[in-house]
């Protein structure tokens, strides 16, 4: 600690090492990229700086010997509900960086998470349940705009009305934006290939679309950002939909900022832009000023790809979403995406991803509930993102009215992820966030598209047998459908917003 | 033999996906010993790993003995310990080789090893785990870097 401003001392965790368990084989050495690990050869011995220890875990999950336990650490500060560890550190970072404190992933604290308090319905002798295993069971989506009735021909049997492009989802569950340039390739590479053997997609995000993954066309969704990074007609036209961001959960309101030493080749190429030049996405669309602005964008990029590709828009779920989200709908999108406030990101200011945005929940029933009202809801899809975690929660958004969920923080757990909250800092030891060679190829994306693809046919499985036990053998007769939800522990005011009754009613 | 591929399995380190773990060398340390543990095999009977990582920025890669076609240790063994089967499996008898490191110096891969304590002195190099059937690290790698397969 010599030479260090006192403030350094109070490090958040500790790396326990069983020295009679090290073998010295030095591989947390190897793993650990924030140099809180080495080897000294005078002692022969691995020695830590706590200080810098963030708590991946690297190094415990490549312990040979188990020898390795990374803790919190036990030394606190006198204990105050409001001056908080958290609260000092924060305190002594600002007072030592004169910075915004800059984070990662999404918001940890404790807001309510209102699908830990619905509970789901199941059917018992006056309705029979159905086994999944035994009966057909269908979880088959399709976003896009849906027509206002159905025209016959004389003959009263032949459709006449004719819909546009939709997106076939074989689960409603699909990878949400994640850029080339916040993640590596290896992830994009994962998430795409396990999208396309699932039957769902993927979205490049908005950093462009890498000529490695054009192959995978029909399963991407790609993103037009305020920084149009990688967007020419080339890239419209390799997708399945077009996604324009005006806002992101984790950071609603503000822009995007990839440094410039980040950008290396292949990111450059992707981007357009020149290597090592600062990738800035400004917070507002300069063109985007109103609804009529944003339908001027739609359908920009509608007659540019000749009508063939649905055009979605996403937003962060804001006090007004439900009235931004009519917007959207009446400017022409195909879809509209929210992103509650436990959305992730690769970075933002920790007072933006702690402080802005709602609850994705309130966000789902207040917008269907609102597109509903103004007749809109055909019209438009409406997709959540945001802090899912399980097939759970994903029912559950659906029978609050979603019509399908984007996951993003689960892909990256699921490819060694442990929330340590350093993607902005590019070190990523799980080769995630990161694009340096050395821990990029960390990731190796046979084995990461294998595990995610794994994850979707659990989650589909689980989503059948709560469905069965509903007596539902469609995923489309649970959307919207409120009333097989019941709420606990809920104000009578929380209830209203969501549209449940509470349990017992 | 020559210019014919020979019905040889052996491991092929994969650079693009080594992560420098080195659960390749602790593995193949576990195997090798009598305890069968990795704390006991590197403290009480003081092995050493046959495949060994070597690292220089980000390029990583495991090695071990390539099995050559004309083995330079083989001709080099001054003691007969160094033997090449049918299949062409380069095998090291530790009892025979007397420790004059010839095969240390001209492995072209680096591969063969000295081991000197008190009692024992000689080299010692991956024997493609013969008594277990299928090699350790290739099972131990948790990133696929490591593939046994037909020689190339």
């Amino acid at each position: 600690m010599l030479f260090k401003k006192p403030q350094v001392a109070f490090y958040p965790f500790m790396v326990l090492r069983d020295d009679y368990k090290c073998i010295r084989c030095k591989s947390c050495v190897d793993q650990c990229s924030f140099d809180a690990t080495y080897y000294d050869e005078d002692l022969d011995m691995v020695l830590n700086r706590h200080e810098n220890c963030v708590n991946c875990k690297r190094c415990e999950a490549f312990c040979p010997t188990d020898a390795i336990k990374v803790i919190k650490n036990p030394s606190t500060f006198h204990p105050d509900a409001n001056w908080t560890a958290e609260a000092l550190r924060d305190i002594h970072t600002q007072m030592l960086t004169g910075a915004v404190i800059l984070t990662s992933t999404g918001n940890d604290k404790p807001i309510r998470n209102y699908f830990d308090h619905l509970l789901l319905d199941a059917c018992q002798v006056t309705n029979p349940p159905i086994d999944p295993l035994r009966e057909p069971m269908e979880l088959k989506t399709f976003i896009g705009r849906k027509s206002d009735q159905l025209e016959f021909d004389e003959d009263g049997i032949s459709i006449k009305t004719t819909i546009g492009k939709q997106l076939e989802l074989e689960i409603p569950v699909l990878f949400s934006a994640m850029s080339y340039g916040s993640i590596n390739l290896n992830l994009q590479k994962a998430m795409a290939r396990a999208a396309k053997e699932f039957g769902t997609y993927w979205n490049t995000g908005e950093g462009g679309l890498h000529k490695s993954l054009r192959e995978f066309k029909d399963c991407t969704i790609v993103q037009v950002a305020s920084g149009r990074f990688g967007v020419d007609l080339e890239y419209l036209e390799t997708s399945a939909a077009i996604e324009i961001k005006i806002g992101q959960g984790a950071k609603p309101g503000i822009g995007g900022h990839l440094p410039g030493e980040k950008v290396n080749e292949g990111i450059a190429e992707t981007r357009m832009i020149p290597v090592g030049s600062d990738a800035i996405s400004p917070a507002p669309h300069h063109d985007i000023y109103s609804i009529e602005d944003l339908r001027q964008l739609i359908y920009a990029l509608k007659e540019a790809t000749n009508y063939e590709k649905p055009v979605f828009v996403k937003i962060a779920a804001v006090h007004n979403v439900a009235a931004i989200a009519c917007g959207i709908a009446h400017a022409g999108a195909d879809a509209v995406v929210i992103d509650g406030v436990r959305g992730g990101t690769g970075a933002t200011p920790k007072s933006l991803r702690d402080h802005v945005g709602i609850p994705i929940e309130l966000a789902i029933a207040a917008v269907d509930d609102r597109l509903r009202k103004e007749g809109l809801r055909n019209e438009v899809s409406l997709i959540a993102a945001g802090g899912f975690r399980n097939a759970v929660d994903v029912l559950k958004a659906i029978a609050l009215g979603a019509d399908a969920v984007y996951i993003g923080t689960v892909a990256k757990i699921a490819a060694g992820c442990t929330q340590c909250q350093q993607c902005h800092t590019g070190r990523c030891a799980w080769g995630i966030t990161t694009n340096d060679p050395k821990l990029a190829k960390r990731l190796n994306p046979d084995i990461v598209a294998e595990n995610l693809y794994n994850l979707l046919r659990a989650w589909a499985h689980d989503i059948k047998e709560l469905l069965g036990a509903m007596g539902i053998n469609a995923i489309e007769s649970i959307k919207g459908n409120r009333l097989r939800l019941r709420s606990w522990g809920l104000t009578e005011q929380e209830n209203k917003i969501l549209g449940v009754l509470p349990a017992g009613m | 033999m020559s210019g014919k591929k020979r019905k040889l399995m052996k491991v092929y380190p994969i650079e693009e996906n080594c992560i420098s773990c080195r659960y390749c060398e602790v593995a193949c340390t576990m195997v090798h010993s009598k305890s069968k543990d990795p704390v006991k095999a590197y403290k009480l009977e003081n092995l050493l790993p046959r495949a060994t990582v070597e690292v220089k920025g980000a390029v990583s890669l495991s090695l071990m003995c390539r099995h050559c076609k004309h083995p330079f240790c083989f001709d080099s063994c001054i003691s007969g310990a160094i033997q090449v089967d049918e299949k062409g499996q380069v095998h090291l008898d530790e009892e025979k080789c007397v420790g004059c490191w010839n095969c240390v110096l001209v492995c072209p891969f680096g591969a063969a090893h000295p081991y000197i304590r008190e009692e024992k002195r000689h080299s010692f190099k991956c024997d493609l785990c013969g008594d277990r059937g299928f090699p350790a690290c290739v099972e131990a790698c948790p990133n696929k870097a490591l593939v046994y397969d037909y020689e190339r």
